[in-house]
């Protein structure tokens, strides 16, 4: 049980993929230029995040090493494709907004590093806890990046308006060069304080 | 006519990397030295033109018999066993070609400028030509972007960069900077 739970916090906090790994970038760049597109994108990740790692962990001793990168990719492509229509049945609105990152989850680099590095090596419960982990890490981590260009950009937070007549929202933010700016930015922030904590436990 | 909106707005106005955010990982990935990103560039250029071609071909034959649905499967197969033929061949071709190229091959796959265009080009009802045009005109305006970058992070090597900023989120905002630029072309389109 205790193993699960690290697995889990490992994938949030020491090997978040988004701040730590700065792994499935292209997503975290375009799709987080509101807050809800960064919570769907982050959940849909996680599915196919943890169903990926739970095949491919059952499936570890039928696949053969040489093949086994095909065979990962063509895991990830079934539960994409599964997402892929699911948002197009039921969430129209999502996977309109989300557009073609959705049936690119495909070649997220954060779901092939976990069946490589984790899910291949590991049993099935240690691989779908560790899945999780990084699906929740990608999802907090791509929603906060949101959060900031929402509020900055749109003056919306969640899509209520925040702005209070206060300040003006800046368009740029929303666009392109503001995913690159927030995103450097904010990981200068979670790497300096993850820094400062390590030298925190190294002192005790 | 056509053929040249298509080849200025995948370059320029809606540059893969800049603007589309696509094949992020790459060009964060080998943008340290000029070398290399000549080397990506040359790699990607060659397979985005030839997956434009054959996917082309593999969505006719989805739509014929009726199974779109599996377009992300079978598309990711494409590409995959493209980029391993296209290994197989120039190593037996041209060897000193395989060498400087060899180590960004098998990463392509993974680019998600590749499948990107490979869907946009279906998305946007594009003909053979035209899609074969529009996948080599983004690649060429990943190779634009990457070989820039890749200028710009030698020149961050050798200055006083903050230390909570060192590494990639100083690569990140000096990308933001060059997109603001590139922002400068959307009236072109």
């Amino acid at each position: 049980m205790n193993k699960l739970f690290s697995a889990i916090k490992n994938g949030l906090l020491d090997e978040n993929p988004t701040f730590r790994l700065v792994l499935g970038t292209c997503p975290t760049l375009a799709v987080t230029t509101a807050a809800w597109n960064g919570v769907g994108m982050g959940l849909a990740v996680t599915f196919v995040l943890v169903f990926s790692n739970l095949f491919v962990s059952l499936l570890r001793r039928f696949i053969p090493h040489r093949v086994r990168i095909p065979c990962f990719i063509l895991i990830i492509a079934a539960f994409s494709t599964i997402v892929d229509l699911c948002l197009q049945a039921f969430v129209p609105a999502l996977s309109e907004s989300l557009g073609i990152f959705i049936p690119l989850i495909v070649v997220n680099c954060i779901i092939l590093a976990r069946a490589e590095a984790v899910a291949y090596q590991h049993g099935p419960l240690i691989s779908m806890a560790d899945g999780l982990g990084c699906g929740l890490g990608f999802t907090i981590a791509i929603t906060l990046i949101a959060i900031v260009r929402e509020v900055l950009g749109s003056g919306t937070f969640f899509g209520l308006d925040v702005t209070g007549g206060v300040y003006v929202p800046m368009a740029i933010m929303v666009k392109a060069p503001g995913g690159f700016l927030v995103y450097g930015l904010l990981l200068a922030a979670f790497g300096t304080l993850l820094a400062a904590r390590r030298k925190k436990e190294a002192d005790e | 006519m056509n053929l040249v909106l298509i080849i200025i707005s995948a370059v320029l106005v809606n540059n893969f990397v800049m603007s589309r955010f696509l094949g992020i990982c790459p060009f964060l990935g080998v943008s340290k030295r000029l070398d290399t990103a000549l080397g990506m560039s040359a790699a990607v250029t060659f397979v985005m033109a030839l997956a434009s071609l054959f996917t082309y071909f593999v969505n006719l034959l989805l739509v014929r018999l009726e199974i779109e649905y599996l377009r992300t499967i079978a598309f990711i197969l494409v590409i995959a066993s493209l980029v391993q033929l296209v290994e197989i061949v120039l190593q037996k071709v041209s060897p000193t070609l395989h060498k400087s190229m060899g180590v960004y091959l098998p990463l392509i796959t993974t680019n998600c400028a590749v499948l990107g265009v490979a869907n946009i080009n279906v998305n946007e009802g594009y003909g053979l030509l035209e899609s074969v045009v529009n996948g080599t005109a983004a690649a060429i305006g990943f190779a634009l972007a990457l070989i820039l970058f890749a200028g710009v992070r030698e020149r961050l090597e050798n200055s006083a960069v903050p230390k909570a900023l060192r590494g990639t989120p100083i690569a990140l905002i000096a990308a933001g900077l060059m997109a603001i630029a590139f922002m400068g072309f959307a009236g072109l389109g």
